[in-house]
């Protein structure tokens, strides 16, 4: 029986410290190429929402080439990102200690994780974080193409591109609030990054904050020598 | 005879290289401009609707000015040809049969349809590249092609469904200019020195509104009561301005709007989202920033790494 947060990969080595495998070469290739994607979209982005930032424009070669890959950079992180959805949408279903986890989030935030209940490979803020982007993912996608005038603008009315542009810029928003937050927390939580880097962790990391996925990787009998 | 009396002066040869510059901008898309030190007369093109007889020599003469061509398209059953605006025809007459309720009469409503020159103008709201769209003090709307990246922002922010974006490689955003380059040196639009009956006139905004309250007056002698002029005040009052015999209802001129305005959908993207959106991202920003500095860093600590060790059952006891 494999617990539902137990991804292909996961495993523990023992040693001195105990290090635990949880992203594997594919994941990271495929988290790697979405977060590239999503930096891009959000620096093309934003120089066409806000005038003080028409400048970034230059870093894509300026306005005419800015406009004209934007779309394409939202397809490869569209297609990327579903590769992460479809690795890692399990592990993030929701479950009854998320609840008491998010409840106390006070605790979480002054670094009291003795009174959290164990979590499994995902607390309830990264499944809150991952959720949030596939949501925001499809919202960007659908209003992106019906204001993607080049191909689409015969598809769509005037009335429509622009009740699409403004949930697009208020989507885009959401999406790089939800991304400072995912990255403060790689920064926040020390010993996180590796997990994408090198695809491990120490157990003592597991231990601290994904307890129920390091007992369950134990107990599965997911140890490697 | 009453009507002609705008026949425009003649070009100033003096300078034939005068053009509007940075100096005569009021408004400058995505950027911002210095209060003008000397403001231009406003100006104004007015339509008389009621005069205009359809032969589209308008249409032709704003080809042929401003050096565009129209492929030869296809008969659709009706008048209007192009059947729409495109990159290249920036004004076409629209062509409506309306029967009059009140007369039974059938009414050939003929509309000279293309860019409006607002006084606030939706295309320049909505632009996102510094400078591709300007309005000069005359009130002028014009189009600055190398500024332009093609993103189709300004068919969003016009009111009047106007800017048509080119096909090419580097599309690009067309309109009327108000022929700003032949008012620069005193001269009218082509459409209005092509125009046989004078029903396109040009002048400045207020001889246009005295021309228009003549005509008005004499479509009302003639029993068109609801006749008057379309200066529509939603979007500040317009450079182009249409005398309609049916001034009541506009739309019945091939769905003119009868109460144009910036749709308030791009009235939030260019306005509150713009400061709302980049406050938040600094707020999420600043709050980490804080949390950091407050809170230090969430490190293992090396009972963890014990904890898991005996965990695996591979600590030292």
């Amino acid at each position: 029986m494999t617990a539902y947060d137990v991804e292909p990969g996961d495993a523990v080595h023992p040693g001195d410290p105990v290090k635990v495998d949880r992203y594997t070469g594919g994941a990271r290739i495929n988290h790697w190429i979405t977060a590239i994607s999503l930096i891009l979209l959000a620096l093309s982005g934003l120089s066409l929402f806000h005038p003080s930032l028409f400048f970034l424009t230059g870093l894509f070669g300026g306005g005419q080439t800015t406009r004209a890959i934007h779309p394409w950079i939202g397809v490869v992180l569209f297609f990327s990102f579903s590769g992460m959805f479809i690795r890692f949408w399990k592990a993030n279903l929701w479950v009854a200690e998320d609840g008491t986890w998010l409840a106390r989030i006070k605790d979480v935030l002054t670094g009291h994780e003795e009174k959290l209940p164990e979590v499994g490979k995902y607390n309830a803020g990264q499944k809150a974080v991952f959720w949030g982007m596939t949501l925001l993912i499809l919202t960007l996608i659908v209003t992106g193409v019906g204001i993607w005038d080049v191909y689409f603008a015969s598809f769509t009315s005037i009335e429509t591109k622009r009740i699409s542009v403004l949930i697009h810029s208020g989507a885009a928003v959401a999406i790089i609030c939800i991304w400072i937050v995912h990255v403060y927390a790689a920064i926040w939580v020390k010993g996180t990054i590796g997990a994408m880097t090198r695809g491990q962790v120490t157990g003592g990391w597991a231990w601290r904050h994904h307890r129920k996925w390091l007992k369950e990787l134990i107990g599965g009998m997911v140890v490697k020598p | 005879m009453a009507g002609f009396e705008f026949e425009l002066p003649n070009p100033n040869t003096n300078d034939p290289k005068t053009v509007f510059g940075e100096a005569d901008l009021v408004r400058r898309s995505a950027s911002s401009v210095p209060e003008p030190a000397k403001r231009l007369t406003p100006v104004a093109k007015l339509i008389d609707v009621s005069k205009c007889i359809g032969c589209k020599a308008c249409q032709s003469a704003c080809l042929e000015w401003n050096d565009m061509r129209e492929p030869v398209g296809i008969n659709r059953g009706v008048y209007d040809n192009p059947e729409d605006l495109t990159p290249n025809m920036f004004t076409l007459m629209r062509f409506t049969e309306w029967v009059n309720p009140e007369t039974q009469n059938l009414e050939w409503l003929i509309r000279k349809d293309g860019c409006m020159h607002c006084e606030d103008p939706g295309c320049l709201k909505a632009c996102p590249a510094p400078g591709a769209i300007v309005q000069y003090s005359n009130g002028i709307v014009d189009f600055v092609h190398e500024n332009c990246i093609g993103c189709g922002y300004c068919v969003k922010g016009c009111p009047f469904n106007i800017p048509r974006i080119s096909k090419a490689d580097e599309p690009k955003a067309y309109k009327c200019t108000l022929c700003s380059d032949r008012v620069a040196v005193g001269q009218g639009p082509a459409c209005a020195k092509a125009c046989p009956t004078h029903a396109i006139v040009f002048g400045t905004k207020d001889e246009m509104k005295k021309h228009a309250e003549g005509r008005i007056k004499d479509l009302k002698s003639r029993g068109y009561s609801n006749a008057g002029l379309y200066d529509p005040p939603g979007v500040g009052g317009t450079h182009v301005m249409y005398v309609l015999h049916h001034a009541d209802k506009p739309e019945i001129y091939a769905n003119l709007p009868n109460n144009p305005r910036i749709s308030p959908l791009v009235e939030i993207w260019k306005g509150a989202a713009k400061y709302v959106g980049l406050a938040a991202m600094a707020l999420f920003a600043a709050v980490g920033v804080v949390h950091y500095a407050v809170e230090g860093a969430n490190v293992v600590k090396p009972e963890d790494e014990k904890a898991a060790e005996k965990l695996t059952g591979s600590g030292r006891r």
